[in-house]
This record gives C-alpha cells, structure tokens and sequence, in this order.
C-alpha cells in the first residue's frame, strides 16, 4: 500500500497534560488523509501516544517527527529531559517511576514503551541521564 | 485493573443506553452496532488490549481517555459511578464525532450488565 511522502514536526510541551495526545491524533488525521491502512494506522497513533505521554510525562520539552514514505511510516522522538537509567528495566513491563499525577490520568503503570515496541516493526531508543531521550519507531507498509 | 473482553451478540449504542440508565454527553446517532465491550481505567492497558470499535466502560475521566478511544478507534465511552466529564472532554469528544455516555452505575455493575446481554446469559 503506497502512500505519497509527508512529513511534519511538532514540539510538545513537558506537564501540558491538557494537550497530551493531541500531536498523535493529529499524526493519525494525517495517515487518515493519506490513505494509510487502518490498522497501520493505529499501530503507529498508539505507538506515538505513547510516546508523546511519556514525553509530556517526563521531559521538559521535545520533539516528534512524522515520515510518511511508500515503505514506511516512521516517527522520531527527541526530548530534554531527565533520561533513563536502566533503559532494560524501563522496557519491563510494569516498572514505572510515574507519580501519583500521572497514574491519575490512566499512565505511568510501565506499559508505556512496551506498547510501542509491541507496534513497531523496528524500535530504538537512546538516552543520556539528565540530557534526555531519543525514539526510533518505524512501521512498515504493505508492498 | 484487569481488562474485559467479549465478543457474543451485537447490540447497539442506544440499546446500551437503556441497559444502563445512562445519560447521552454527546453523540446524535446511536444507532452504531457494539461488537466489543472492555472495561478499564488503565488507558495504557486500552492501548494494549483493545480492538478497533470496542466501546470503553470507565471509571477515568479526562482528555486522556477521548485521545485514547480516538487513537484507539473505539466505538464510544460510558463514564461509571456517575462521573461528570467537562465540558472541554465532551467538546473533544464531539469534534471527534465520538459518542460519550454516563451512567452513576458501577464499573463492575455496568460490566456485568453489558455481558449478560452480549453473552445471552
């Protein structure tokens, strides 16, 4: 399933719990618009919630990069913010550092980037404690 | 919080509507077929486990909840024990076209409910 290529940048706020989602429900219009298949679809809009929660819950600022391309749809994730220090314990299901705040809103409970490795086809992350993290997660189309 | 799938008889949104008692926040049409209902308050677990066009039955009132079912494709929301969303969730949620009911049911009692029919016991 080919789609034309597209791309866009969002910069979201850390603690902007109001807006948190709204990059991804954006992304998702987009892919909507694009003629992406569905599932596809919400494979990468839960992938990139995610990981736009984890951002709003953690960092203090960063940003999201959608591209869209005939063999991929890809999104790349830079944040300023505290890092992690054990990325293997982070990837455990059910290990959180989440504060009562976050949990309140539905979050925090460690699913966060098992859910999105679980939606990718290809995952990567990198971080540097105090400096911040970086998201690589890409979904493939169909030939 | 554990998470609820079934998957029996299809009923429709405003079938679902009398079996709880619940009030309409928004959603014009309720004439959509329910094929799927889970019940959690856990969003990530939404994320996880749910379907395209499951209705959510939840205990959890906010945005994060509208993005979710947005994100997520669900068919709807019931907010339980009788929680009042405001006015900016149902505004999403109607810019979404995304049906939004409230019963001052329990989670377990709508749940149960929903099950009973669906399942035909």
């Amino acid at each position: 399933m080919a789609a034309e290529e597209f791309e866009a940048e969002y910069h979201v706020t850390g603690r902007d719990y109001a807006n948190a989602g709204r990059v991804s429900t954006n992304i998702k219009d987009i892919l909507k618009h694009l003629g992406i298949d569905p599932a596809l679809m919400r494979r990468v809009a839960i992938a990139s919630y995610e990981a736009e929660m984890n951002l709003v819950m953690y960092a203090t600022r960063g940003k999201m990069r959608l591209v869209v391309n005939p063999g991929a749809v890809t999104i790349f994730v830079e944040d300023e913010g505290p890092g992690i220090e054990n990325i293997a314990l982070a990837m455990e299901e059910g290990y959180s550092t989440a504060t009562p705040e976050m949990r309140e809103m539905g979050f925090g409970a460690g699913m966060g980037l098992p859910n999105i490795k679980r939606n990718a086809d290809d995952f990567e992350i990198s971080s540097v404690v105090g400096r911040g993290t970086r998201l690589y997660i890409r979904v493939n189309q169909a030939e | 919080m554990p998470t609820t799938h079934v998957k029996r008889q299809t009923i429709t949104l405003a079938r679902i509507r009398e079996l709880l008692s619940a009030e309409v926040f928004c959603g014009n049409d309720l004439s959509a077929k329910v094929e799927e209902v889970g019940a959690a308050d856990l969003m990530s677990d939404v994320l996880a486990l749910s379907k395209p066009g499951m209705l959510l039955l939840t205990g959890l009132v906010s945005m994060q909840v509208i993005r979710t079912a947005m994100v997520a494709d669900l068919c709807g929301v019931v907010f339980v024990r009788g929680k009042k969303p405001a006015g900016e969730i149902i505004a999403l949620a109607r810019e979404a076209n995304l049906p939004v009911l409230g019963t001052s049911l329990t989670l377990f009692e709508s749940a149960g409910r929903l099950y009973g029919v669906i399942s035909g016991r």
